[in-house]
């Protein structure tokens, strides 16, 4: 018998043999070029894919900086002059995690402040905000883990005052605290293994959250800025109508987003990495020096809202739960607001209000947070809390009765 | 909307939260393009400072290519240690005679600049002041009970320091420095020693982090080619997006 000749070209051959044994385009459709989303997002909807940019970014950047940093104390500052000044490229690549560490803090507070404006977290999407919120949480550990290896003065006392937080944990307070650090006093143990936490057990964690995030997203599919679910107006083919694929369409949208970041954060790592102190901070750049505590004892600008609020409580142990329920509280959103309408488009001016305040509160914070803390600002820093608690409370009381503007059947714009 | 993604978008460049001391800083104005500048700095500091405050994390040779010096000119007038052309520049003071002659070793200087900033540093290289009841003989307007002397007092002349009396209404008095006068006059103009002082700080604005230099020169490319590379993706969605109504 001769062989028939296939009209396939190798390319296409090549696929079949890996559809049999792995459902390779069934995936890309079902994900990417059949995943219907909502035809009009707008400016707000580039942070998602922007997260992920910077998540590749600071992978594939602290991989190569793993290469040539050293976890030990007497040799980490030193390590990272070396990399900056003799491995080649190397600031550039240390620029671009330093910076991306930043960018990561600034995407993910616009992605959620998308999410809270057009009720992305209501139902059906609930388990889509805590798993961003496990992922803002494991973000924090990672990035507070990461400001310390370069061990500087403010790496250093940063990791002192923020370990002892859970030193103020009533009875259990002292072994945890000598668990976390594997020491008596934060040393090269405390090095070593937020090293070990920060390049290996974080990152996987992330990874498997952003997994989670994408699938529970893909189950339940897009919120929009109209907070009207797509997949109630369907076409004979059960096709959205106002459904758009993925791909083509917001990968190339996406793509511009992207130009549009990067300008601006190859600006940074280019011509302004530090940001006048606010990136890399000036403390920083002297070794770490357990006898010698800088002037001003600050975390990098994406944790000082909530150190603002830590430092506005006099009590210690109060001022720990407070920053903690400042966080979990977030989680509880999906549950609080109870509300039928999900975007802002179509909610009344008392909850623009609220919002607006809420926001402008957790700014100020964090504004607070870096400052030295002068009597006018720490009564700034007690009422900038009590609006930021206010919000859910509030949230909760209004939003069960809420009147809103008539919701339209179909997507606006 | 649109003020509000303007001000989004403006917000990385606004540069109001950068800590800065209370005290008055006169400004450095260097220039780190100046290979001039940073060459005669290179030399006042091998010669001046060198020997206390190392640039450990600094290879001469690195320095040779940046400042565009030959070998051979570095080994001749920039080498005092007998160190090789690609080590760090070190010193061969020993931590334990630095404690003993000054109470506590004198700092490392490469990064010093991102640590301080430039304006500190040149503000306090030229505020010394004679004051007999310091161990060294010399005191320092923005750095109080500085233990460093003034390794510039032939060059600058040497300076007093006077002070205004304040008494607030409980009594308590106080000083504040009020200006400097000249008990002798130095070898150099003060235009020239301000320009001395100005070179040797650019020269550590560049120890800090010798990257700059390139990053700087990439920066313009790498922005343009995104201008292109963004207006091109943004023809392409509008393109795609046409038939989304």
């Amino acid at each position: 018998m001769s062989k028939t000749k296939t009209s396939k070209g190798m390319g296409a051959r090549f696929l079949d043999w890996m559809d049999y044994r792995l459902p390779v385009s069934k995936m890309w459709k079902e994900h990417v070029s059949e995943y219907y989303a909502p035809k009009n997002f707008n400016f707000w909807y580039f942070f998602g894919s922007l997260a992920m940019l910077v998540l590749v970014n600071q992978l594939l950047t602290g991989i190569w900086l793993t290469m040539h940093y050293k976890p030990d104390a007497e040799q980490a500052f030193g390590a990272v002059e070396y990399i900056m000044r003799d491995v080649p490229w190397g600031w550039l690549i240390r620029y671009l995690h330093t910076t991306g560490a930043s960018a990561f803090f600034i995407v993910v507070y616009l992605h959620m402040f998308r999410g809270l404006m057009y009720g992305s977290y209501k139902k059906p999407r609930e388990l889509i905000w805590v798993f961003g919120m496990v992922i803002y949480v494991a973000l924090m550990a990672e990035a507070f883990m990461g400001y310390v290896l370069p061990w500087g003065n403010m790496s250093y006392w940063g990791a002192k005052v923020i370990t002892q937080l859970f030193g103020v944990i009533p009875g259990v307070g002292d072994t945890l605290l000598e668990w976390i650090r594997g020491d008596y006093i934060v040393s090269d143990a405390t090095l070593n293994r937020f090293f070990a936490l920060h390049v290996v057990a974080v990152p996987i964690v992330l990874l498997a959250l952003v997994v989670l995030h994408l699938a529970a997203l893909h189950t339940v599919g897009s919120n929009n800025p109209d907070g009207v679910e797509i997949k109630k107006n369907k076409d004979e083919n059960g096709i959205p109508k106002d459904g758009i694929p993925f791909h083509p369409y917001y990968t190339v949208k996406d793509i511009f987003g992207v130009g549009m970041f990067l300008l601006i954060f190859l600006f940074i790592v280019f011509v302004k990495p530090d940001m006048g102190g606010l990136f890399l901070e000036h403390d920083n750049y002297t070794p770490a020096d357990p006898g010698v505590t800088p002037a001003h004892i600050k975390p990098v600008w994406y944790f000082t809202p909530f150190y603002a609020i830590l430092k506005a409580v006099p009590n210690p142990l109060g001022g720990m739960i407070l920053m903690f329920t400042a966080i979990i509280l977030l989680f509880t959103l999906p549950w609080l607001d109870r509300s039928e309408v999900k975007s802002i488009r179509y909610r009344l001016l008392p909850f623009k209000i609220a919002l607006f305040s809420f926001v402008t509160a957790f700014v100020i914070l964090g504004w607070l947070g870096m400052q030295s803390g002068s009597t006018v600002q720490k009564y700034m820093a007690i009422v900038c809390t009590v609006v930021y608690f206010a919000y859910f409370p509030f949230l909760y009381f209004y939003s069960k009765n809420e009147k809103h503007k008539p919701i339209p059947e179909r997507l606006t714009h | 909307m649109k003020r509000l993604i303007l001000i989004l978008l403006l917000l990385p460049f606004v540069n109001t939260f950068a800590s800065g001391g209370s005290e008055h800083l006169e400004q450095a104005q260097a220039n780190i393009r100046s290979k001039e500048s940073l060459i005669n700095g290179a030399k006042y500091y091998m010669s001046y400072c060198s020997s206390c405050h190392s640039l450990q994390y600094q290879r001469y040779s690195r320095m040779a290519q940046d400042l565009g010096l030959t070998k051979e000119e570095v080994e001749e007038n920039l080498i005092f240690t007998g160190a090789k052309f690609t080590d760090h520049i070190t010193n061969n003071m020993s931590a334990a005679d630095a404690e003993k002659w000054f109470g506590k070793a004198p700092p490392d200087l490469t990064v010093i600049a991102k640590a301080r900033g430039v304006d500190w540093i040149y503000t306090y290289l030229k505020s010394f002041y004679k004051d007999p009841t310091r161990p060294s003989g010399w005191n320092n307007t923005l750095f109080v009970g500085a233990s460093m002397p003034n390794v510039f007092w032939k060059e600058q002349g040497v300076q007093e320091a006077h002070f205004e009396e304040h008494t607030s209404s409980d009594g308590v008095v106080t000083h504040s420095f009020k200006e400097f006068t000249k008990l002798s006059q130095g070898t150099m103009s003060d235009e020239e020693f301000n320009e001395t002082v100005r070179d040797v700080v650019n020269f550590l604005a560049y120890t800090a982090e010798p990257a700059q230099l390139i990053r700087m020169a990439y920066a313009p490319w790498v922005l343009l080619f995104l201008v292109i590379f963004t207006f091109m993706a943004y023809l392409l969605k509008k393109n795609y997006f046409k038939d989304v109504h």
